[in-house]
């Protein structure tokens, strides 16, 4: 018999009701224990945990709306001449897919909300995913034993781009029809050797055929999904059974994890959290345009529009594309290696290449192979904060490229300005935002040692008799008998810098909008504490996290 | 680097007897005493079994029925009763406010324009607060909450491991595998042929051989390839494919550009043909009559090309294969708005700027007795992005 089969001491009729259903299931399924222990986990709690969580938000209102959308899209590259609502289009020979997608967004009654969201859903999940990265990378949460993580989150990255991509290309208008084009047809192409098999392979003949779209759709609404969804799965699981990783803090080590327990903190937060993000989903659908198909008219090889570019995702690919030089290479005066194929083939898989085995290269230069569940402040680990700062810039350099001709066009700049504005700035920016970031590692380091030394800056300046100025600190760690501060250790967690990080700006009255509370309920025990739960200090008696080496690496367990 | 003592006895040990972070063994009760025990006595037990120990669990409010508690219960109920209102809002709208397409400018075009924000905003306003109520919720009136778990993490304990390994040896003993080398490969070779076998299943039926026309497979040839010897004209196209225009070569201005298709007479009465032709990916051609006296520059091979100043090109970029649909008449440069690769109009379009490697092709043309253009034959290289086989 477990507790929760034990109705007996809450004598209502429902609670006898749950506590006889509770048993029936247990005695079936002997779920109990592992209920009791998964409910009594414990999940550190801190802001940039909630990026990954938002990414899988976003992919839960994807599945929901792409199936809604599924029910009225027709894919199918079959010739119609639309005669529907839409008076600009009347008359206009199109695919089935694109009417049907005309058709969402004119007849269908709120069929233009869904289509939106679905596309802001897309746009919120790659965004989140890179952000959720970044936090990984840069809190080296990527650290064994959590290398496989990172692995399946670059997996995930991958996918959920292509998936993006496929899903942009399935209304068959005019720009998803040039992203086909260049995207897909031209880079595959480009491929030596197997190219134009395989593009005869994948889109069954010359460009761009009759079959694409139906292949598409099937891949975007079946294949994909179904592979992201297992990886999600995967990729959650272990963070649920590794245990997440926590920053160095009061009473936090290696060894355990400090926070709430999921029942019902967490659960209750966490839940909230997602319904507050399909909440700003819908508000972003109903308020923000995006990709209005059919003003755009149905794909047309022999037309472009100008200012053509991609979802934000996949602009980094359109950017190298359009920096790279005109380098051709030709074989024995008898085959051809397209230029294209130098950025887009080889040029992103061998960034997608080091991106995966980012931890891997890490371990080896370190030599860092012990076990971490602590993380580590950016500014502890000058050399990868910078690396990743240089990778990022690399990377926004190459979407602000794809923006070139907006930009110029903007700016008053001619294009072949901008071109080679984007081909220095890709050489010369990197390096010199990894200088600047290392540098700023540094000074944060020694503000924060400068603080543990001496104190807080208190911002008053004393004359002593003699004349001599000196500048008053509030130490952290008391003074010892000449009055001088105890230096204290850097333990990796943050360092308070004002003196309102230590309450000396005190608490406000407790009360309405128009009066405070009778003084008799100011207490904290009549009116809440109000303050975050990770504030509370453990027994002091407790081990210390942080290190005086905190961030360097080392196995914690000797 | 083995675990600590502490946690290693712990996994090893029997499953009724995980320890505390102390010393102290934990006792499991008889069902006698847990029949006696309080909630909270019971949640103290299953903590201890779950390593987990509670440093704070505070009530928000342990006086009940302070200002504090009872405006805490309105803000939280505040933001349900706003997601009840907005929800409302939703229905109605997404009901009764006109949905049906007005063109823009008619009378009530407007309130069409404000359905989707009308029916986004209400829903997504309804969503929103009930997320927001669930956690004020959790803020302001759930115990805080400060727990610390022990991780468990690492190697599994001594026993775990030796014992999981000699099962797995045992059985690999027992089955003799080792020995059969005779299995071990037949096995391998069934596994991997069958394994080649599902591949060509899953992938055969894709395979498709883009030279089954030899030199005559798409990649190589386009539109403008005359059949039996028919000629091939330039034709014009306003938006109906069967609306055939023919170019004369007095039609263009100087320093203008005109797109242009191919157009055969056998297919004048065949709409889907016509439709077909408009439509290729590989037979629009720029048409673009340069100002008299401008110096011209031709490729080796294709000097008799043009007719007069009149140069017929590729509109497929040689880079990846948009339209390069802008003609500068003062630079005389053809521009591609995929990715600025710029075409020297005068000088056999070739790339004077940007990612593109090769000139657009050129199209022979002429004019018949009548004065309307004509291809001579079709372009002499593939138009369009690059590929292996492509002969430099
Ligand atoms: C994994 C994440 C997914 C991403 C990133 C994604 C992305 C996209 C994008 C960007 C579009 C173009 C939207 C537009 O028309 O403006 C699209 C269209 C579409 N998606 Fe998805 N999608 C995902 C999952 C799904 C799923 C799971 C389904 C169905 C079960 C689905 C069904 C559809 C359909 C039917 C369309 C075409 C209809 C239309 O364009 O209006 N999608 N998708
Ligand atoms: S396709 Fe013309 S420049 Fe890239």
């Amino acid at each position: 018999m477990s507790a929760i089969t034990t109705p007996r001491r809450s004598g209502s009729t429902a609670m006898k009701l749950v506590g006889t259903a509770a048993d029936e299931i247990d005695s079936r399924i002997h779920p109990a224990g592992g209920i009791r222990r998964q409910i009594n986990k414990v999940f550190p709690t801190h802001w940039s945990f909630m990026l990954g969580e938002i990414a899988m938000y976003s992919f839960i209102v994807l599945l929901i709306s792409g199936t809604w959308l599924a029910v009225f899209y027709d894919p199918s590259m079959a010739e119609t001449t639309y005669e529907g609502t839409y008076a600009g289009l009347r008359g206009v020979v199109m695919s089935k897919a694109y009417e049907s997608t005309v058709n969402i967004s004119i007849d269908v009654r709120g069929g233009l909300f869904i289509r939106q969201i679905h596309h802001w859903a897309a746009l919120l999940f790659v965004a989140a995913m890179i952000a959720h990265m970044m936090r990984t990378f840069f809190t080296g949460a990527f650290r064994r034993p959590r290398e496989t993580n990172w692995v399946l989150g670059v997996v995930l990255l991958l996918t959920g781009m292509i998936e993006g991509f496929i899903g942009y290309s399935l209304p068959d208008d005019l720009l998803s029809g040039t992203g086909i084009r260049t995207g897909l047809s031209a880079i595959i192409l480009s491929i030596p050797v197997i190219g134009t098999w395989l593009h005869w392979a994948i889109v069954g003949g010359e460009f761009p055929g009759d079959i694409i779209i139906p292949r598409f759709y099937i891949v975007h609404v079946f294949l994909l999904p179904g592979i992201i969804l297992a990886v999600i799965g995967v990729h959650v699981a272990l963070v649920w059974f590794q245990k997440h990783t926590q920053f160095p803090g009061p009473g936090r080590t290696e060894r355990n994890v400090v926070g709430v327990r999921i029942l019902p903190t967490f659960a209750t937060k966490a839940g909230g959290f997602m319904v507050v993000a399909v909440g700003v989903m819908a508000i972003m659908a109903g308020v923000f345009q995006i990709n209005p198909i059919w003003k755009l008219g149905p794909y047309d090889p022999t037309q472009v529009s100008a200012g053509s570019q991609p979802d934000f995702y996949m602009a980094v690919f359109d950017g190298a594309v359009r920096l790279w030089p005109s380098w051709e290479m030709y074989l024995f005066g008898r085959y051809t290696i397209p230029s294209i194929f130098f950025p887009a083939v080889i040029g992103m898989g061998i960034l997608t290449t080091l991106l995966a085995l980012y931890p891997l290269i890490e371990r080896k230069l370190t030599g860092d192979g012990a076990h971490h569940n602590l993380l580590q402040r950016p500014r502890d680990v000058p050399v990868r904060t910078a690396t990743g700062m240089m990778a990022m810039a690399f990377y926004f350099w190459l979407v602000v490229a794809c923006g070139n001709d907006i930009i110029g066009y903007t700016f008053d700049i001619s294009l072949n300005v901008m071109t080679w504005i984007g081909r220095i700035g890709l050489l010369v920016i990197p390096p010199v935002v990894y200088f600047a970031t290392y540098r700023i590692c540094l000074g944060l380091q020694r503000s924060d040692r400068e603080v543990l030394e001496h104190g807080i800056e208190t911002g008053h300046i004393k004359r002593l008799p003699h004349g001599e100025f000196i500048e008053v600190h509030q130490p952290l760690g008391g003074v010892d008998d000449h009055g001088h501060a105890i230096p204290l250790a850097y333990q990796g967690s943050k360092v308070p810098k004002r003196m309102n990080d230590l309450g000396y700006s005190g608490h406000p009255v407790k009360g309405g909008w128009f009066r405070p509370d009778p003084a008799e309920e100011q207490g904290d025990i009549h009116a809440g504490s109000g303050t975050d739960p990770l504030q509370v200090e453990p027994g002091s008696d407790r081990e210390l996290a942080g290190r005086p080496d905190a961030g360097r690496p080392r196995d914690v367990r000797d | 680097m083995s675990a600590p003592p502490e946690s290693e006895s712990h996994r090893a040990g029997s499953p009724s007897g995980p320890q505390g972070h102390g010393s102290d063994e934990l006792r499991i009760p008889t069902d006698a005493e847990l029949a006696e025990m309080s909630t909270d006595d019971l949640v103290r037990l299953g903590n201890r079994i779950d390593d987990i120990e509670v440093v704070a669990d505070r009530a928000r409010f342990p006086v009940p029925g302070t200002r504090a508690e009872k405006r805490a219960e309105r803000q939280v109920a505040g933001w349900f009763i706003l997601a009840a209102i907005a929800g409302l809002a939703f229905i109605v709208a997404f009901i009764a406010w006109p949905h049906e397409w007005v063109p823009p400018g008619d009378p009530g075009s407007t309130w069409y324009a404000l359905y989707t924000p009308a029916i986004g905003v209400t829903l997504g306003v309804s969503i929103l607060a009930v997320g927001m109520g669930v956690i004020a919720y959790s803020k302001k009136l759930l115990p805080e909450d400060l727990t610390i778990q022990q991780r468990h993490d690492g190697r599994s304990g001594e026993v775990e491991r030796r014992t999981a390994a000699a099962r797995l040896v045992q059985a690999g003993q027992q089955s003799g595998i080792g020995r059969r080398k005779l299995i071990v490969r037949s096995i391998g070779a069934a596994g991997g042929v069958l394994g080649a076998g599902i591949l060509v299943a899953a992938f055969g039926g894709l395979v498709k051989n883009p030279w089954k026309e030899g030199d005559q497979s798409p990649l190589l040839v386009t539109d403008w390839r005359s059949e039996n010897g028919e000629r091939v004209y330039l034709r014009k196209f306003d938006g109906d494919p069967t609306d055939v225009v023919l170019v004369r070569a007095g039609d263009l201005e100087p320093g203008s550009m005109e797109t242009v298709f191919p157009f055969k007479e056998s297919q004048r009465n065949d709409p889907e043909a016509l439709t077909e032709e408009v439509r290729s990916s590989d037979s629009p051609v720029m048409l673009i009559r340069l100002r008299p006296n401008v110096p011209v520059i031709k490729r080796a091979g294709q000097e008799d090309f043009n007719y007069g100043s009149l140069f017929a090109y590729s509109k497929i970029c040689s880079h990846m294969g948009c339209p390069t649909s802008l003609y500068e008449d003062q630079t005389m440069r053809i521009l591609c708005p995929c990715h600025q690769s710029q075409f020297q109009a005068n000088e056999y379009a070739r790339p004077v700027f940007g990612p593109a490697a090769r000139p657009l092709a050129q199209l022979p043309i002429t004019v018949d007795d009548q004065g309307y253009l004509y291809a001579r034959s079709d372009f002499i290289e593939p138009v369009g992005p690059g590929f292996w086989e492509r002969r430099p």
